[in-house]
C-alpha cells in the first residue's frame, strides 16, 4: 500500500515538476526580456532574444537526459574497451584482440547472424502476407488484434510464456509444455528443446518472430491501404491474377516501407538479450552479443574492458542499418 | 453484328438500387458519352462495361457474347482512369507492356506494339521515364497507350481529363478525338461531366440522372430537342432559361400564358386537352434578343451585366422567383443595371413541356 502511494506521488510529482519546469523558465524568461509594454527597437530586440533561446529552454530536459544516458555512455564504452577489467589501466586493443579468439564470441557472432537472417526476413513476410489476407475477409480486423497482442507483451514475459510452450517433463510424466504434449500425443518422444545445439536458436526466434509479426503487420497493413486502388483495378483489366497483382503491383509500390519495417527488426535483433538471458541465458550455444555483453559486465566479478568492447562491436554492427533505416524512412515520409 | 448492347442493367448495392434498368445498344465504331451529374451512376455503369463491377441483373453482351460473368481482362476491353493509374514503380515502357507480358505475348509482339503506341501518343523519348518524372498531360497519354496495347474492342474513359490543367484539358481532348479518327472500328465509351467534352467527342451523348437515361442522341439533337426538362437544362451554358406558364389554345401552334402576364405563341403542337394546364416555357439564353418594337416575349429589369466581351450576360430578376433569367447576347452592349430590357426569341428555338417536364415535341 505504502509502495502503491508512493509510485503515485512520484507519477504526480514528475508530471507537476515538468509543468512547473516549462511555466516557470517560459515566465522567467519574459520577464527578464519583457516585449509587452515596451515600444519600438527594445521590443524587437528582446522578442529576437527570448525567440532564439525559448526552444533551447524546452528541449534542455530532453537534451540533457540524452546527453547522460546516450551520449555519455557511447564515449565511456569506447573509452572502458581500450581498458582493463576496472577501467584504470589503458590496455589498447588488446580487449579487441582477445575478443576475436574467444570461442564464446564467435559462437554469439555465428548466432547473431542466424538471428539476422532468419528473423527480419520471417517477421516481414508473415506481416505482409497477413496484412494482405486480413484485408479481404469479415473477420480480419479480430485476427489482427489477435497477433498484434504479442507486441504489448514484454520481451522477457514472451519468453516466460515460451518456457511453458517449450518445457519438458521426463518421459511417462504429464507434460505441461503443449509442444511436447502435442509430440507425445502424436507417438512421440518428449524433448527437451532448448538443448538441441543448432536448433535451439531458432526455437529462440520463433519467440521473437511471434511478436514482432504484429508490427509488421500494422505498418504494412497501413502501407496496403495507401496503394491507389485504380493501380490493382488496372492491373485486373490487364489481367493479372491475384499472385501477380499482389507481389508485381502492391509489394513494390509498398517497397520502400518494407524496407524499414525489415532494417527496424534487424536493430532489434542485433540488440537482442532478454529472451535469451530468460530462456538459456546463452547455455547450450544459444549465446548472443548482447547477453555476452552483459555475462562480462555484470556477471563473475564484471570485467568492464571486455564488456564494454562487445558493446562498442554491437554499435559498429547497428550504425550502417540505422543510417539506411533513417534514410528509408525520411524519402518515404516525402513521398 | 459487333458492338455492345446492353440489356435492362441493373445494379444495387444491398437493398439500395444506383442503375434502374439501362437499355442501350452501342454500334461498333461509336464513339459515346455518358454525362450526368455527379451520383447519377455514370461511372458505376462504365465500371460494369470493364467488370470491375457486378452487374445486379439485365445482360451485357459484347460482339454478341454475354459478359456478365467474364472477367475484365476477357472481355475485350481498355480502361483510362481518372487518376491515370498507372504502375509507378514501372517505366512508361513497362507500363504499357504489363499486360502483354501478363498475357504471354512473345517480346517482339510487344515491343512492336509498345513503340506503335508510343509513336501514336508521342512518348517515344519517355519509354525509359518513371511515372513521377512525367507530366500530367503525358501520363494521361500513358495511360492512354496502355490501354492502345491491349488491343481493345471497346475503349472506355473515366473522366480521363478531370485530373488536368484547363489548357492540356483542351489539348487532350484533341488528341482523344484524333485517336478516336484512327481507331475507326473501336467503339468509345467516354464518361464526363463537362458537356464541353460530351458535345464535342461524342457520335451518341447519353444523359443519365438517378440511375435512368433521360434522353439518347447525336449532341446537336440533345441541344435542339431536348426530350424532357432535366436534358434541356443539362446541355447547354449557362442553362435554359424555364419559365412557369399556362396553355391558353392549343392546336398547330400553342399559346400560352406566362407568369407576369406576357401571351407568348410557339410553334408546338399541343392537344385540345391540354389547355388549361400547367406548362414550363423554355428559352435558351443564347437564343434571346433585345427587342425594340412592341412585339417582345418578355421584359424585366437587369440585376447584374457580366460583360465577357464576346458575349455579355444579363441577369433579369423577378419574372421567375428566385432564379434569374440569363440573357446571353453577343457583342459588347450599352446596358446597365436598373435598365429595362425587352426580349424576343425566333418562334422555332422555343420549347416547352407538360406539367411532369416531357417535351411537346417529343410526345
Amino acid at each position: 500500500m505504502q509502495q502503491l502511494l508512493f509510485a503515485i506521488f512520484t507519477m504526480v510529482g514528475g508530471v507537476l515538476a515538468c509543468v512547473v519546469y516549462f511555466f516557470g523558465t517560459n515566465w522567467l524568461l519574459d520577464k527578464i526580456f519583457p516585449s509587452k509594454g515596451l515600444t519600438g527597437p527594445q521590443a524587437s530586440k528582446n522578442l529576437r532574444i527570448t525567440n532564439a533561446i525559448r526552444p533551447w529552454l524546452f528541449m534542455a530536459p530532453a537534451l540533457f537526459a540524452l546527453g547522460i544516458y546516450l551520449v555519455y555512455p557511447v564515449f565511456e564504452s569506447v573509452r572502458l574497451s581500450l581498458h582493463d577489467r576496472s577501467g584504470q589501466q589503458f590496455v589498447g586493443l588488446s580487449n579487441f584482440r582477445w575478443m576475436l579468439g574467444d570461442s564464446e564470441f564467435r559462437q554469439s557472432i555465428f548466432n547473431n547472424f542466424l538471428w539476422l537472417l532468419v528473423v527480419p526476413a520471417l517477421s516481414t513476410f508473415f506481416g505482409l502476407v497477413i496484412a494482405a489476407l486480413t484485408d479481404r475477409i469479415w473477420w480480419g480486423n479480430i485476427a489482427k488484434t489477435l497477433i498484434f497482442m504479442p507486441m504489448a507483451i514484454s520481451f522477457v514475459g514472451a519468453a516466460v510464456i515460451w518456457k511453458f510452450v517449450y518445457d519438458y517433463r521426463s518421459e511417462g510424466s504429464e507434460q505441461i509444455g503443449i509442444l511436447n504434449a502435442i509430440v507425445v500425443a502424436m507417438g512421440g518422444q518428449p524433448e527437451a528443446w532448448m538443448t538441441i545445439p543448432f536448433w535451439n536458436n531458432f526455437f529462440l526466434m520463433v519467440i521473437l518472430i511471434w511478436i514482432q509479426t504484429g508490427f509488421a503487420m500494422v505498418i504494412l497493413s497501413a502501407a496496403l491501404r495507401g496503394i491507389p486502388e485504380e493501380t490493382i483495378e488496372a492491373a485486373v483489366i490487364d489481367g493479372a491474377n491475384g499472385f501477380q497483382i499482389f507481389f508485381k503491383i502492391m509489394v513494390p509500390q509498398i517497397w520502400g516501407t518494407i524496407a524499414v519495417v525489415w532494417t527496424t527488426i534487424t536493430i532489434l535483433v542485433l540488440k537482442v538479450f532478454d529472451i535469451v538471458l530468460a530462456m538459456t541465458n546463452g547455455q547450450w550455444q544459444t549465446q548472443v552479443l548482447a547477453n555476452l555483453m552483459f555475462d562480462w559486465m555484470f556477471r563473475g566479478g564484471g570485467d568492464f574492458g571486455r564488456g564494454a568492447s562487445i558493446a562498442v562491436v554491437i554499435m559498429i554492427l547497428v550504425i550502417p542499418i540505422m543510417i539506411w533505416n533513417i534514410r528509408n524512412a525520411t524519402r518515404e515520409m516525402e513521398r | 453484328m459487333a458492338g455492345l448492347v446492353l440489356k435492362d442493367i441493373r445494379k444495387s448495392y444491398g437493398a439500395v438500387d444506383v442503375i434502374h434498368g439501362i437499355d442501350l445498344d452501342i454500334k461498333q465504331g461509336e464513339f459515346i458519352v455518358f454525362v450526368g451529374p455527379s451520383g447519377c451512376g455514370k461511372s458505376t455503369l462504365l465500371r460494369m462495361i470493364a467488370g470491375l463491377e457486378q452487374i445486379t441483373g439485365g445482360d451485357m453482351l459484347i460482339d454478341g457474347e454475354r459478359v456478365n460473368d467474364v472477367p475484365p481482362s476477357k472481355r475485350g476491353i481498355a480502361m483510362v482512369f481518372q487518376s491515370y493509374a498507372l504502375y509507378p514503380h514501372m517505366t512508361v515502357y513497362d507500363n504499357m507492356a504489363f499486360g502483354m507480358r501478363i498475357a504471354g505475348e512473345s517480346k517482339e509482339e510487344i515491343d512492336r506494339r509498345v513503340r506503335a503506341a508510343a509513336d501514336i501518343l508521342q512518348l517515344t523519348t519517355y519509354l525509359d521515364r518513371l511515372p513521377k518524372a512525367l507530366s500530367g498531360g503525358q501520363r494521361q497519354r500513358v495511360a492512354i497507350g496502355r490501354a492502345i496495347c491491349r488491343n481493345p474492342k471497346v475503349f472506355l474513359f473515366d473522366e480521363p481529363l478531370s485530373n488536368l490543367d484547363a489548357a492540356l484539358r483542351v489539348a487532350t481532348r484533341i488528341e482523344i478525338a484524333k485517336l478516336n479518327e484512327q481507331m475507326a472500328d473501336t467503339t468509345m465509351i467516354y464518361v464526363t461531366h463537362d458537356q464541353v467534352e460530351a458535345m464535342t467527342l461524342a457520335d451518341r451523348i447519353v444523359v443519365l440522372s438517378a440511375g435512368r437515361i433521360e434522353q439518347v442522341g447525336a449532341p446537336l439533337e440533345l441541344y435542339e430537342r431536348p426530350a424532357n426538362l432535366f436534358v434541356a437544362r443539362f446541355i447547354g451554358s449557362p442553362a435554359m432559361n424555364v419559365i412557369p406558364a399556362k396553355i391558353t389554345s392549343a392546336g398547330a401552334a400553342t399559346a400560352l400564358e406566362l407568369t407576369g402576364g406576357r401571351t407568348v405563341t410557339v410553334d408546338i403542337a399541343t392537344a385540345a386537352s391540354e389547355v388549361g394546364k400547367a406548362a414550363s416555357f423554355g428559352v435558351r439564353p443564347e437564343d434571346l434578343q433585345i427587342s425594340t418594337g412592341d412585339d417582345f416575349l418578355f421584359a424585366g429589369t437587369v440585376s447584374i451585366v457580366e460583360a465577357l466581351g464576346e458575349v455579355t450576360l444579363l441577369y433579369i430578376e423577378g419574372l421567375v422567383p428566385g432564379e434569374p433569367i440569363i440573357a446571353k447576347i453577343p457583342g459588347i452592349l450599352d446596358v446597365k443595371r436598373g435598365d429595362t430590357i425587352r426580349f424576343t426569341a425566333d418562334r422555332a428555338k422555343l420549347h416547352l413541356f407538360n406539367a411532369a417536364g416531357q417535351s411537346y415535341r417529343a410526345l
